[in-house]
């Protein structure tokens, strides 16, 4: 947090709020991230729940039917949760970490989370084991903390027998206190908890601490409750792939899946981005970027997130205007007291500009000369972009409901899908939404009227008290909907010309009235349910234009919309070899200086070394000789320093040349681009493809 | 009159005995006249026993119902040697002092180990009696020290005390025999139990609350169902417990007698049958099981474990996979012909080679290197990749997701290779494009005519 406040101090000199700005980045996240983890709290709820059921439904069959002839019969199998949470692995953490904080409220103290990579034997899984578990005691009872330490001297040596005698003696700790020495946490738990393992990565677990693991404790399960939560990030046919038959008998595996991780992300832009809470929105293109590389590099929802919070950052850092990010009113506030320099800012803005072109002459000159009248006027426009804000999530919404609705959706089914596409340009001027009217005018009705109910609550549940009318309207529609149903008419005609057709036996008269029907068909006019459908499909078209218009269009879009997308990708999807690439093929690039500048495909000679090396490779095949390579290197170097033409006649090439040649060299195989080969003598053996 | 006969032991015991490990008359006999002998002992018992039939139960108990002093020590649990030695001497001190718990021994080395035995046979006044060490799950000593197995062989002679040691294994003595300080040990092995053992040990222990002829009218019905796939005792009691709930239904209800088998019959098969493809191979869990029967509902809609086999993959994850895929399957002389746009003409005979008929799928994935990875990703894929970080660490992740391995050590930077682990069903799952076009086996597959 120092960093980023160093960072956005020193972004642009004070006359531009650096200071409030940060203050007001700083703030945004927070209420974003608070927002985030309620979010995250919710979706895991109905998961922890069953687990907590499952906890408490394994442990209760431990304690009560001992006596019973089945129990003695029924082999006792440790009660295992499968969790499967898909396979975006970095946001398993948080899920563990939540997941064991819900259980060490309401179910126990006794929760260990293992990994993969701190357990490659037996014993260490069972040192990692106890250690968790000395460790939560002393959190339970802080006064036994010296006793404690004294048990886990003793025992240095893991193993489960020491483990089982350990629980006896805590459990009992426990359950001899006078209940009002018993802390309020301790209560919270049942009567002798269950331990519970957690298994954090189940497939990076080897089969054999895995199944020694599950033998061992299988053998002291009338011990102590014990209780395995495997976290399985592929499918569940892992556990079989892992465990023989023999192993997996022992245990009572029950599965428990957790939300798919696109619905995690479509809850994640339905209560971040598309709302009116936040006053910071992203373009089109970041949007794109940040989607894309959920869907296509790695399903994590946590680097969505990291993402979003980066797009913040960037956004107050490098938008001076962007003090003016927040609540409408503080914003209002804000306004009065920008300075000069920021009034320039504000005119300097592309949307700002057009919209003053679109000025009378006065007006014009008003805007760009007094800063107070600019002032004011930016609170008008401010208070308009929020309106547009309102009324453009609240339509996007019901157009939404409409397009769902359609087969194949033109538009997207997704309602991130719908709103890239209304961002970016006009949406009424694309061909899938040309298509997607088409298919709206051939709705039947009581998909309709299902539609228009929805759409009707929706813009009920808005704030907005400019959709009266378009209630009215909507609610006109549906009755009229309704009419139609009670005023149904037969259809006289078609069933009478369906009589005709019965009677008519002969070909050429049955010939003559279908077409006949054919004809009158054509020519029919539409009927009632077919206008009133125009009409809505007519409405909505028109709600669409009207509250739908692109963001960029909506003048002082650059206060809140963040759209350099390209330094998003740069940050977020980093091409390693790309940039290596340009630095050592344009060293320009990177280096800045202006000797560097040259045209595409000469080598220049004032660049490194080891940029004159790497682009001499290019040239070359699989096998590079190196012996032309430093004849090739020595001719550009030499050309360079303008030496006399004679000295480089001869053969032989100049030390301080060669060993130059020889660190670059060397640097590039550091950068993997050669290796030394044994297939010819003096070679070396290219390892990229492609170049120049 | 019992089975065996000894002369040691009053009758009451032996019969006691035999009720408590039926249809094993034979073994426990030979073993009865080995225990007898207290002066002139044998040195270590070699008991093999298959399929896990609670054979140290049977040992456990003869050794409790005879009143031996004996130690009984699981291999598995104690994985280390200095575990396994230190928990043999702790047991042995709580043999007859009256704590329950030995207080803990340090014991570092087999020569500490022989000397702290002695030491304790000597405290505890056992030197008239035979003690005996049982060590279950012996084939896990082989992977500890190269002394200790040697050591066990000859702990009698090292220790000059009357010791025998037993050691229970599923697996031959011939796989043990270590190189050297060998002692061949006296070899008993315990064969699976018939169908007949199975039924009568099974319908030994009947519910108190129904008569044993209607419960071994039921055990007869279960193994009917379960003998083929399984012959395991413990997990056959597993689910002879588990249903028969359901097959006592017509009887609580009054539908039907306790003789009426047939009809008892009818009620119960298809559940057995159900029960072998679900719970017996754990694809639904027993407790799930048994609220099914609760509720009397059909096992349909809860889905076993098989059936959440579809993995979702983010986009160039799934391109990634088809693509090592291909790599492992296909010889790489092949990639030019399938991912080549203008690869020129391929003569037909030349193109298979005769070794490269047999399926690739017999032989396994190859390994490949990560350059013929992404060339074949770039090929694939339709618009362009970009050789993202994300890219590489996407590889990475399939790794830890076990669907890739990386062949070698993991340090090793310079020219990674791996091999795909995943099956054609699971490839043909995320496969959209027609997989058959670059796949070379099938080109390859045996004409049916």
């Amino acid at each position: 947090k120092m960093v980023l406040a160093q960072v956005v101090y020193q972004g642009k000199n004070d006359s531009e709020d650096s200071g409030l700005r940060f203050a007001t980045c700083q703030l945004l996240w927070k209420q974003i991230n608070s927002e985030t983890e309620k979010i995250q709290e919710e979706l895991n709820k109905q998961l922890f729940d069953n687990l907590i059921h499952f906890l408490r439904q394994s442990h209760s069959e431990l304690q009560t039917k001992k006596t019973e002839w089945m129990c003695r019969m029924k082999s006792s199998e440790i009660p295992t949760a499968a969790l499967v949470l898909g396979v975006n692995v970095t946001d398993h953490d948080m899920t563990f970490k939540s997941l064991s904080e819900v259980l060490q409220d309401n179910v126990t103290p006794y929760v260990v989370s293992l990994q993969a990579k701190e357990c490659p034997g037996i014993k260490h899984l069972l040192q990692k084991l106890m250690g968790q578990l000395m460790d939560c005691n002393v959190d339970v009872d802080s006064s036994e903390e010296e006793e404690c330490v004294n048990i886990s001297q003793k025992k240095i040596r893991c193993s489960m027998a020491s483990l089982s005698k350990w629980y006896e003696s805590v459990t009992k700790k426990t359950d001899s206190e006078t209940p009002s020495k018993k802390r309020t946490s301790s209560s919270r738990h049942w009567q002798s908890p269950p331990i519970v393992v957690i298994f954090k990565d189940m497939e990076s677990f080897t089969t054999k601490v895995l199944q020694d693991f599950i033998v061992i404790s299988s053998q002291h399960i009338r011990e102590f409750p014990l209780v395995l939560i495997f976290g399985i990030a592929t499918s569940p046919m892992i556990i079989h792939r892992l465990l023989p038959h023999s192993v997996s008998s022992l245990l009572c595996i029950e599965l428990f899946q957790s939300l798919s991780c696109k619905e995690h992300l479509a809850t994640v832009i339905d209560k971040l981005l598309l709302t009116t809470q936040f006053p910071f929105k992203l373009s089109e293109k970041v949007l794109q970027v940040l989607i894309n590389i959920f869907l296509y590099h790695d399903f994590s929802v946590q680097n969505f997130i990291k993402g979003f919070q980066l797009s913040i950052v960037e956004h107050f850092y490098s938008q001076p205007l962007s003090v003016l990010c927040c609540q409408l009113l503080e914003a209002k506030k804000r306004v009065n007291s920008l300075s000069h320099n920021q009034c320039e800012n504000i005119r300097s803005l592309p949307s700002f500009r057009r919209y003053v072109e679109s000025q009378v002459s006065e007006k014009q000159i008003a805007l760009l000369t007094e800063d107070s009248f600019l002032k004011e006027v930016t609170q008008t426009l401010l208070e308009d972009l929020h309106i547009y804000h309102e009324n453009y999530f609240t339509v996007l919404r019901c157009l939404h409901v409409f397009t769902t609705s359609l087969p194949k959706y033109p538009l997207g089914k997704q309602i991130r899908e719908l709103h890239c596409a209304c961002l970016g340009k006009s949406v009424w001027e694309t061909e899938e939404y040309e298509s997607a009217i088409q298919l709206l005018r051939m709705l039947a009705k009581d998909e309709l009227v299902a539609i228009l109910q929805k759409c009707a609550e929706i813009f009920i549940s808005s704030s907005g008290k400019q959709f009266s009318n378009t209630v009215e309207k909507l609610e006109e529609f549906l009755a009229r909907f309704q009419n139609l149903e009670e005023t149904s008419e037969v259809q006289d005609v078609s069933v009478s010309s369906q009589k005709e057709l019965q009677k008519t036996t002969d070909l050429y008269h049955l010939q003559k009235t279908l077409l006949a029907l054919k004809e009158s068909k054509r020519s029919k006019k539409l009927t009632k349910f077919e206008m009133l459908r125009f009409e809505v499909v007519d409405f909505i078209d028109s709600l669409v234009r009207s509250y739908l218009a692109p963001a960029e269009m909506q003048t002082l879009n650059e206060v809140v919309y963040f759209n350099t997308a390209n330094t998003l990708r740069e940050h977020l999807n980093a091409a390693p070899r790309i940039a290596l690439h340009t630095a050592l093929n344009n060293p320009y690039c990177y280096l800045k200086n202006q000797t560097l500048k040259s045209d595409v495909g000469c080598i220049s000679n004032t660049a490194p070394d080891i940029c004159i090396v790497y682009k001499l490779h290019l040239e070359c095949g699989r096998l590079i000789n190196l012996v032309d390579w430093l004849e090739a290197f020595s001719t550009v170097v030499t050309a360079v320093e303008g030496t006399d033409p004679d000295a480089v006649a001869t053969d032989q090439v100049d030390e301080i040349i060669h060993a130059r040649f020889i660190r670059a060299v060397s640097e590039l195989e550091l950068l993997g681009f050669i290796k030394p080969s044994k297939q010819k003598t003096d070679h070396v053996a290219r390892l990229t493809w492609g170049g120049c | 009159m019992p089975n065996f006969e000894h002369p040691e032991y009053p009758e009451a015991t032996l019969l006691h005995l035999e009720s408590m490990v039926p249809c094993r008359e034979s073994q426990v006999s030979s073993l009865l006249s080995i225990f007898g002998e207290v002066a002139r002992s044998i040195l270590c018992i070699w008991v093999d026993y298959r399929c896990s039939t609670k054979m140290f139960v049977l040992t456990n108990r003869l050794k409790t119902n005879l009143n031996l002093p004996h130690v009984f020590v699981n291999c598995v649990e104690c994985f280390t040697s200095r575990l396994l030695l230190e928990e043999i001497l702790t047991q042995l001190q709580s043999l007859s002092s009256e704590k329950k718990h030995g207080s803990h021994v340090p014991c570092d080395t087999f020569n500490d180990f022989v000397r702290l035995f002695k030491q304790e046979i000597i405290t505890q006044d056992l030197q008239n009696q035979t003690v005996y060490i049982v060590l279950d799950k012996a084939e896990q000593l082989r992977e500890m020290e190269a002394n200790v197995l040697p050591g066990f062989l000859r702990l009698q002679e090292m220790t000059d005390r009357n010791v025998t040691v037993i050691f229970l294994s599923e697996i031959v003595w011939e796989l043990f025999r270590p190189n050297t300080g060998c002692l061949e040990p006296f070899t008993l092995y315990f064969s699976d139990y018939s169908i007949g053992n199975l039924q009568k040990i099974l319908s030994h222990y009947h519910p108190p609350e129904y008569s044993a002829d209607f419960y071994a009218a039921y055990i007869n019905i279960l193994l009917g169902v379960f003998y083929t796939v399984c012959r395991d005792l413990k997990e056959l009691r597993h689910l002879a417990a588990l249903n028969f709930t359901k097959y006592c239904e017509p009887v609580v209800r009054g539908e039907a007698n306790e003789r009426d088998t047939r009809r008892l019959w009818k009620n119960i098969e298809s559940h057995l049958k159900k029960a072998m493809q679900t719970v017996y191979l754990r694809e639904i869990s027993s407790s799930q099981w048994e609220r099914i029967q609760k509720d009397d509902g059909e096992p349909g809609h809860l889905k076993g474990l098989s059936a959440h086999a579809h993995v979702e993959l983010p986009y160039y994850s799934k391109f990634l996979l088809i693509a090592a895929y291909l790599a492992s399957y296909n010889p790489a002389r092949t990639d030019k012909r399938f991912f080549l746009k203008h690869h020129g003409k391929i003569k037909k005979t030349n193109f298979l080679k005769k070794h490269e008929k047999t399926s690739n799928h017999l032989l396994g994935p190859k390994p490949f290197p990560l350059d013929r990875l992404l060339a074949i990703l770039y090929s694939i894929v339709d618009n362009k990749v970009a050789p993202t970080a994300n890219i590489f660490s996407q590889i990475t992740s399939l790794v830890t997701l076990q669907l890739l391995t990386l062949v070698g050590h993991d340090d090793q930077l310079d020219g990674p290779k791996y091999k795909c682990t995943v099956s054609l069903d699971f490839i043909r799952a995320i496969a959209r494009f027609r997989l058959k076009k670059v796949y070379y086996d099938t080109y390859n597959t045996p004409k049916i005519t």
